[in-house]
């Protein structure tokens, strides 16, 4: 941790900002019932109501306080996207590393099968899972994971491809470890570095991808705070001139900003490149 | 042809100063602060002669070839000094200035030709980018003189071989085909690098001869990088030997191999010193503790190995030689088991092994461990020293805790690391022969009968593989192990086997105790083997190849 700091001080100034960024969100994210001025679902006042001294951002269209409702879509949007991007890593990256350890038939089956979820368009697939399988946040959170594993299958893969021809590998399997102890002790500790970024990016996508599926009205359902949905539910109020519905949009915008600032860094860590 | 040689004339005489470093300084990044890695050096370079950079790695000598073409590496800068070729100061000259000379008047040739090649282009391509870039002749006569250099190298049919692709001719050819390239446009100065370390014996000689004679018959100044002493011997008019940035020592050639002053040179050259004391043959009837039994293997379709057979006795090396692609270390990966044969057996102590490593037992993988060419990519680079060398205490002998870390700090004991300053670190923060020796020691903690020592000595420093050498052969009297020695450096061989066995593509051409190997006369393809390794003697290469002519002249 007193490492750690030390890093983040002599990081550039965009990792900096990416950084306080984040924390900030988690922040938000962790306190909103504390922070949030009204309920979530509270409705409080008019429909639409301008901004003033008791509605800090206005109200939305049932007239409820927007900035409660930004604060704790915070907990909604972030939470969901990160089980849904944890998620996503345990299945695609076990898979990656089976793949690739094994090699043989399993790699080829895995393999095939992947490109078979990975040619139909991911939008539109899950707009057809979520349309059978119902919207409820656990359909979501799986139907999101699933999908999106198949790109961290590639990337396990192609980076535990690299680490089982080390020789330190064969050295493990002669001496008869199994292949828990190899995947989780030998392989695992050497592919953190691509996968720790690829985690902060593929967070970004994941978080986009639930918002665009809020803003259709397939994600995250009413009356649950959410990013996405607000802008599609106050979208109206910009032919007004009222810049409301882009503040849940530039909290997007912001948080994709600062992760990949951080990831930026991380990865020009990690990789050992100087200047 | 006569056309440039007769510019090069006009540039100046034989004997005239080329280059003149004075005082070079340069600087390396590492963590996050520059450190003085090139602490002032000065060289002088004539016209016409070829300067040897001797060194351990880290001594900076590759450091100071390339800045002898004004360059340094990503992490590098040079920091301090002038760097005079043919009155222009490269450190201080601009980009384009420099752009100007390399290729033109200075060339490089790097250590792996393999690398340094672009896959996707074919030879002649690559050679005439830098004579039609710098404007010195059309596409056409540079393809005419590529074929021209090509025959002076010697390679096979020079008039079409430039129309291949570099994964397409063997490493030898391609080293040869980038001496060529750098003498593209007849330079006053090429910087070899290495140019011969990646390559076999057998191609060795030929590409130094090659390199030799081109370098001669134009008149080129070149400084030769190596850190082999018998090579050096046969390149260089001169020798100046570097240690830590620093010159220890500088001489003409003769001189310099005749009597060496410095402490440190003698060192050196004393190196190849070490030599096993020979032990009693195996006794007759006596039951070999590993026998390969006429293994033959292939990968997929293409056969590599053919009826191999040898054994191994209790407490001798066997070494097993030849050059590369000769099978040496896929009969490594049958024993281990690693790769199923497809007719044979091992026998360990009389009775078979199961063919796949997979179906051993955990006693019998325990009783065959394996050390590695290259101790970087053998250690995982996240595990530190304690883990690396108590795992297999814990697997094979179920050592836990205390019991576990006094093991291990026996075990660092032995191979000569202080178990304080080495238990806790990452290999990252060990020196190559350091990390070689944890090797030992994880092979050690498996207690086991055999070990394979697959070219363990190869990618380290003589010095540094001199060490590792005594400790082996400290640790087999010690405990009577077995070793299997893969090898392809005939002085290795010398040092410490009991018996040899020599391959050739995928067979065994000779085997016996090592004195009847080293004993005239020779098997054809062993005579070759050992009258390529290069001897400490000036005009060692010479003599050899006349032999070698006077004897096909005599066929």
């Amino acid at each position: 941790m007193e490492n750690f700091l030390k890093e983040l001080r002599k990081a550039p100034f965009s990792a900096q900002f990416g950084m306080a960024v984040v924390v900030l969100y988690v922040f938000v994210a962790i306190f909103a019932p504390l922070l949030a001025p009204y309920g979530e679902r509270q409705i409080v006042g008019a429909e639409y109501e301008p901004w003033s001294q008791t509605f800090l951002l206005g109200t939305d269209n049932l007239g409820r306080d927007m900035l409660s409702r930004i604060l704790y879509g915070a907990q909604n949007t972030i939470g969901i996207a990160f089980a849904t991007t944890l998620l996503a890593f345990l299945i695609g990256g076990i898979l990656g590393f089976l793949a690739s350890t094994l090699g043989g038939w399993v790699d080829t089956v895995l393999g095939r099968l992947i490109d078979i979820l990975m040619a139909i368009p991911s939008l539109i697939f899950a707009l057809m899972l979520l349309t059978i399988f119902g919207t409820n946040v656990l359909t979501l959170i799986l139907v999101i994971a699933i999908l999106d594993s198949t790109r961290i299958f590639r990337l396990s893969r192609a980076v535990a491809m690299n680490i089982v021809v080390m020789e330190f590998v064969e050295a493990a399997r002669l001496r008869g470890e199994g292949m828990g102890w190899i995947i989780r002790r030998e392989i695992l500790p050497n592919a953190m570095a691509p996968l720790v970024a690829e985690f902060g990016l593929r967070f970004c996508f994941v978080f986009l991808f639930i918002s665009s599926l809020s803003f259709l009205g397939l994600g995250i359902q009413p009356p649950t705070a959410d990013w996405g949905s607000m802008v599609r539910d106050n979208a109206t109020l910009i032919s007004f001139g009222d810049i409301t519905p882009l503040i849940p949009a530039g909290a997007i915008a912001l948080l994709t900003v600062g992760v990949n600032f951080v990831v930026d860094w991380f990865l020009h860590k990690s990789s050992g490149l100087k200047e | 042809m006569s056309k440039k040689t007769g510019k090069s004339e006009a540039r100046g005489q034989k004997g005239d100063v080329l280059l003149e470093i004075r005082g070079l300084k340069i600087e390396g990044m590492s963590g996050d602060e520059w450190n003085e890695i090139v602490h002032g050096i000065d060289v002088t370079l004539r016209r016409g002669e070829v300067l040897g950079l001797i060194g351990e790695s880290g001594a900076g000598k590759s450091t100071i070839g390339l800045a002898a073409m004004g360059f340094s590496r990503d992490g590098c800068r040079i920091s301090g000094g002038e760097i005079l070729f043919d009155g222009v100061d490269l450190a201080k000259s601009s980009r384009e200035q420099q752009r100007r000379l390399r290729g033109a008047r200075i060339a490089y040739v790097a250590q792996s030709a393999a690398a340094a090649f672009n896959p996707a282009h074919r030879l002649i391509d690559q050679f005439a980018e830098a004579p039609v870039q710098h404007g010195i002749e059309s596409r056409g006569a540079a393809e005419k003189d590529a074929i021209d250099l090509y025959e002076r190298l010697r390679l096979p049919d020079p008039e079409v071989i430039g129309l291949r692709y570099p994964h397409q001719v063997s490493g030898g050819q391609l080293q040869r085909a980038m001496t060529a390239m750098a003498m593209a446009c007849r330079p006053d100065l090429i910087v070899f690098d290495e140019p011969t370390t990646a390559l076999d014996v057998t191609t060795q000689i030929e590409v130094l001869a090659a390199i030799k004679d081109i370098v001669n018959q134009f008149n080129t100044a070149a400084i030769y990088i190596t850190h082999d002493l018998a090579v050096v011997a046969q390149m260089a008019d001169r020798i100046m030997v570097l240690r830590y940035g620093d010159l220890v020592e500088e001489a003409e050639t003769a001189e310099m191999m005749a009597n060496p002053k410095q402490d440190y040179t003698q060192s050196l050259w004393a190196v190849r010193s070490f030599q096993k004391q020979n032990r009693t043959e195996a006794e007759e009837g006596v039951e070999p503790i590993l026998r390969i039994d006429g293994i033959s293997a292939s990968y997929g379709k293409v056969p590599v190995l053919y009826d191999v057979s040898f054994d191994l006795h209790r407490g001798q090396t066997v070494a097993v030689v030849g050059e590369s692609g000769s099978g040496k270390s896929t009969t490594a990966r049958v024993i281990t088991g690693l790769l199923p044969p497809s007719e044979g057996q091992i026998l360990f102590k009389g009775k078979p092994l199961p063919p796949d490593y997979r179906r051993r037992s955990k006693d019998q993988l325990r009783h065959m461990q394996m050390i590695y060419q290259m101790p970087d990519t053998a250690l995982n680079p996240k595990q530190r020293v304690r883990e690396i060398i108590g795992r297999p205490l814990q697997f094979y002998l179920g050592l836990r805790g205390k019991a576990k870390e006094a093991r291990i700090r026996e075990l660092l004991e032995l191979i000569e690391l202080d178990p304080d300053e080495f238990i806790g670190r990452l290999p990252g923060e060990l020196s190559g022969g350091q990390k070689q020796r944890v090797c030992i020691a994880r092979a050690l903690a498996a207690e086991p009968e055999v070990i394979i020592c697959d070219e363990v000595t190869s990618a380290l420093d003589q010095l540094v593989a001199e060490g590792i050498l005594r400790l082996l052969d400290r640790l087999q009297r010690e405990f009577g192990l077995t070793y299997m020695f893969i090898t392809h450096d005939l002085a290795t061989v010398r040092a410490i086997a009991d018996s040899v066995v020599v391959m050739l593509q995928g067979r065994v051409v000779e085997s016996g105790p090592k004195d009847e190997i080293f004993t005239p006369p020779h098997h054809e393809y062993t005579e070759l083997l050992l009258s390529s390794v290069p001897e400490m003697e000036v005009g060692w290469l010479e003599k050899v190849l006349a032999n070698r002519t006077m004897e096909s002249a005599g066929n």
